[in-house]
């Protein structure tokens, strides 16, 4: 008997029907916003007029799908290389970060450890506008001593790119700190001990080990840049990514089908990946 | 020696980053948003340094309004996620079977990589007036015309924690699989009733978790703009909604930045001040797993 | 020719010296142990002849060469770790050819060497098995056939066997053994679990709070402990306090806190009226009268059945001594509470000067 569980089977029916009523809870909107994307209709609402994937490939006004749309597929190029920049530079940063505070010691390490999670805990909106604040002052002190006008410091993609990575490092740095920490220094030092020099006892022993960490931190860092709003809006210039895109199309264009694929797109796509890193996760059988 | 040399050179290789990162994209940035809140506009190009800005806040019921407003909704939106997410990572932790625990920790998760974005559009189709909801009422016959469900505070919460609760249920599951059921099993035989087990042995033992859970969501809730704006309309008056208008509608940066500082401050204030009721630290409670 | 030399090797961590002025030679193709309590510095000791810590002092030579200067991946010093460190993101055979690649050797010579090696430790074609599908002792033998195929002048082991249960550890220790002798390589092996240092060795080192106690066959070190430690540490024994009334030639007489006035040789030097703690074997101690040995009466306390392994405990004001001597042979029936006598010989007793203190 499992102590945990509730004991009268009333309770436990009881139970079970919140669990069911929170996954209805969970799934409702997100079933809401898949479902009119196939619906054959000019506005995603009720009645049913039968099913159309014309909002995914159609070409032809009205319904011109989500892959003719120029403006959306433009959003989804930029979200998916800034996504892939951002991703790449956090895992780097967040490697280092996690050596850094695994490994080392040095003076004021705690302190510098809880700065490393302070980014974590600051509302998305105040790290947009504190990168915009910063770079606006460089650009204008710059400007006023130097006329040099240093334009990638005006809202657009370098701010974006820089205002994710404001706090996607620290989120690397906490999923590759937690591998690193279940490492086994010992067979660092077996493989010293067996002739290997120091960069190929990180090629050959600690970065395999790492490489869960390291591909789920990317797809970690890589989903919740793509999904990001709140910091992004801030610093967006002319090259908006999609989640900019939709919120645009949204407030002036009014709920259309078209933003309906891209939600199943973003749950699709989004859904394989972090299926994709929880699989990489998981402990392998080479693993003791 | 050679080796403290190399050791030496890989700490500060190994440094680097993670002090440019911090500096440039942390620190100064605040010191940045800091600097400008406490800057005010006289004329064109011409500026007095002092707590105008601050002030203009406090004479304007309209701002204090709306940050006293974020405060409590946020605050109920993090205790509504506690009551609902226990439950829902005590079953997922304690009572599902191995299989279906790691099937049903997925499910809870899948909608945390979804946009805010597409689930607030979602929220907006089911509860607008030509929504899903209002339909199926009409169809029901509980309604005689289109119900507008959308707009108002219920409506805003009920999304808001949508948005949060699985970063509640999330450090919640991690800290109940951690307990055994012996814990259980040892308070019963000594003679608790559920009731006391519950207080006694199973809250003391989730406490980091609670913690690391209300911070997030509260963190998560207070900061957060779409939900809030899509679900509440243009005048859901929420604080996040009043930082942008500053920046970018009316241009006003000195007062945004004011905004900012203040909106940091308090949530700040009231992370600190969860910490410090219950005993724990922000390293142990975020950076727990 | 020595294969290995520490010269008054020190370690000082803060103010905790780990390793204390530690000098030693290990000759060619011998079993070296180094058996010692946790925290008394072997580790460290060993560290530092693998070159993972630095000496602050003294030097260590390898085949008459000091390695002081050599990276710890130049040494010809190979380790089995404590929990053997098998690469587990590599098969069997990539684990074994890991230092062979590193050392840059064709790969025909690999394969031929890794299949050798596999061969010699009986365990012949596990080359593509991951780590996780052998057993704890198959691991054991993987991880000595790791280092020796390449072929180094020293094997270190820390304590490789503290990870297997015991039944699988008494068979390791046998093989072990055997795979010295078959591979005739140096080994120096640490552990802090008396038998196993006595089964395997040559040469045993005592090691005590960063200094070694005494050097000797696994013998000598049962038969003649040069100091107390060493008495009370390796093998079983009965250890009373007393003070030493009287001195003639090696033989002292002591008054025994709790008990009467014995006779017993003096394991070093010591002084009429200090004290001094008095050790006897359980497998010296009798129930039957034996002529001219000391004597301390009581009461059986309880019969401890273990096989050969079984004893007697006798309760003497409130102290027990263990007795093993005639105790499975049925020579001497005795039942719980009867009263009775041990007698061990004054040549069985050994006695070494103690601290003052109560």
């Amino acid at each position: 008997m499992n102590v945990a569980a509730p004991r009268s089977g009333l309770m436990r029916g009881l139970y079970i029907g919140y669990m069911l009523a929170f996954f209805f809870y969970l799934a409702a909107p997100l079933a809401a916003a898949a479902i009119f994307a196939f619906n054959d209709s000019q506005f995603p609402a009720l009645p049913w007029k039968g099913f159309t994937l014309n909002w995914f490939f159609g070409s032809t006004e009205p319904q011109i799908g989500l892959f003719n749309d120029r403006r959306l597929m433009a959003g989804l190029i930029n979200s998916l290389w800034i996504g892939v920049i951002v991703s790449a530079l956090s895992v780097v940063i967040g490697t280092c970060n996690a050596f850094l505070f695994e490994r080392k010691s040095f003076p004021f390490k705690s302190a510098l450890y809880v700065l490393m999670i302070v980014p974590l805990v600051i509302p998305g909106v105040i790290l947009g506008i504190s990168i915009l604040v910063f770079s606006s002052m460089i650009a204008n002190g710059v400007s006023d001593a130097f006329w040099w006008e240093w334009d990638f410091l005006r809202p657009g993609v370098l701010l974006v790119i820089l205002g994710q990575l404001s706090f996607l490092v620290t989120i690397t740095t906490l999923v590759i700190s937690a591998r690193l920490r279940k490492f086994d220094i010992a067979l660092e030092e077996a493989a010293l001990n067996l002739g290997a020099s120091r960069v190929r006892v990180l090629a050959t022993v600690t970065l395999p080990y790492l490489a869960p960490a390291l591909f789920s931190g990317f797809v970690v860092a890589f989903l919740v840049s793509f999904e990001n709003f709140n910091t992004t809006l801030m610093l967006v210039g002319s090259d908006a990514p999609l989640t900019i895109t939709m919120y645009d199309r949204m407030v002036k264009v009014g709920s259309t089908p078209v933003l309906n694929a891209v939600s199943v797109f973003l749950m699709i796509g989004s859904g394989l990946l972090a299926l994709a890193s929880v699989f990489a996760q998981r402990p392998r059988r080479g693993e003791g | 020696m050679k080796s403290s040399d190399a050791s030496r050179l890989t700490l500060i290789l190994l440094f680097a980053p993670f002090a440019l990162w911090i500096i440039l994209l942390i620190i100064l940035p605040q010191i940045g948003v800091g600097w400008l809140s406490l800057r005010e506009k006289l004329g064109p190009r011409e500026y007095a340094f002092g707590f105008g800005n601050y002030l203009d806040f406090f004479r304007e019921p309209i701002y204090w309004n709306t940050l006293l407003r974020t405060a409590w909704i946020s605050v109920l939106v993090t205790i509504l996620a506690l009551l609902i997410g226990f439950p829902v990572a005590w079953y997922i932790a304690k009572i599902a079977r191995q299989r279906s625990r790691a099937a049903l920790f997925l499910m809870c998760l899948i909608p945390l990589w979804v946009s805010d974005l597409v689930r607030a559009f979602g929220w907006i189709l089911l509860l607008r007036e030509t929504g899903i909801v209002s339909g199926m009422l009409q169809w029901a016959g509980l309604s005689s015309g289109p119900v507008e469900l959308l707009y108002n505070d219920i409506t805003v919460v009920i999304g808001m924690v949508y948005t949060v609760v699985l970063f509640m249920i999330v450090p919640l599951v991690s800290t109940l699989d951690g307990m055994d059921n012996a814990l259980l099993e040892a308070g019963y035989n000594l003679g608790g009733s559920r009731m006391t087990v519950f207080r006694r042995i199973v809250i003391p033992y989730a406490m980091p978790g609670i913690v690391a859970g209300c911070i997030i969501t509260f963190m998560l809730a207070a900061g957060s703009y779409l939900t809030p704006i899509l679900l509440g309309g243009k005048n859901s008056m929420w604080f996040t909604e009043q930082i942008y208008e500053q920046f970018v509608t009316r241009y006003n940066w000195e007062s945004g930045a004011t905004f900012g500082v203040l909106l940091l401050v308090f949530t700040s204030a009231v992370v600190w001040l969860g910490l410090r009721l219950t005993g724990q630290n922000l390293a142990s409670t975020v950076a727990k797993e | 020719m020595h294969d290995l030399e520490c010269v008054n090797l020190t370690r000082i961590f803060g103010r905790h010296i780990a390793v204390n002025d530690v000098s030693f030679t290990v000759p060619r193709g011998s079993f070296f142990s180094i058996l010692g309590p946790s925290g008394c510095g072997k580790t460290t000791l060993m560290r530092m002849i693998a070159g993972f810590e630095t000496p602050d002092s003294g030097d260590i030579r390898i085949k008459g060469k000091s390695v002081l200067e050599v990276a710890p991946n130049r040494r010809s010093v190979k380790m089995v770790f404590q929990h053997l460190a098998l690469f587990p993101m590599m098969t069997v055979g990539e684990n074994i050819a890991y230092g062979l690649k590193c050392r840059g050797e064709n790969r025909s010579d690999i394969t031929r060497k890794v299949a050798d090696v596999l061969a010699r430790i009986g365990l012949p074609g596990v080359q593509d098995k991951q780590i996780s599908q052998l057993s704890g002792g198959q691991k054991q033998r993987i991880a000595i056939a790791r280092c020796m195929v390449l072929e180094p002048d020293v094997l270190l082991l820390d304590e490789p066997l503290g990870a297997l249960d015991l039944k699988l550890r008494e068979q390791m220790k046998i093989e072990l053994k055997l795979l010295q002798h078959q591979f005739n390589t140096t080994f120096l092996y640490i552990t802090h679990d008396q038998s196993e240092a006595l089964v395997m060795s040559d040469n045993v080192a005592v090691m005590n709070a960063g200094r070694f106690e005494q050097i000797g066959t696994p013998k000598e070190l049962y038969n003649q402990p040069g100091s107390g430690f060493v008495a009370g540490f390796v093998g079983d024994t009965n250890r009373w306090l007393g003070r030493v009334t009287g001195l003639s030639g090696d033989e002292a007489r002591i008054a025994l806190d709790a008990g009467p006035e014995i006779i017993a040789r003096a394991g070093g030097a010591l002084v009429a009226g200090a004290r001094a703690e008095i050790f006897f074997r359980p497998e010296t101690v009798s129930l039957t009268p034996i002529e001219g040995a000391n004597q301390l009466s009581g009461v059986v306390d309880s019969l401890l059945f273990n096989g050969a392994n079984s004893r007697i405990l006798l309760r003497s004001s409130d102290r027990l001594i263990e007795i093993a001597q005639g105790v499975m042979d049925a020579t001497t029936p005795v039942a719980r509470g009867d009263s009775a006598i041990a007698w061990f010989r004054p040549a069985h007793a050994l006695a070494f000067a103690a601290p003052e203190a109560g």
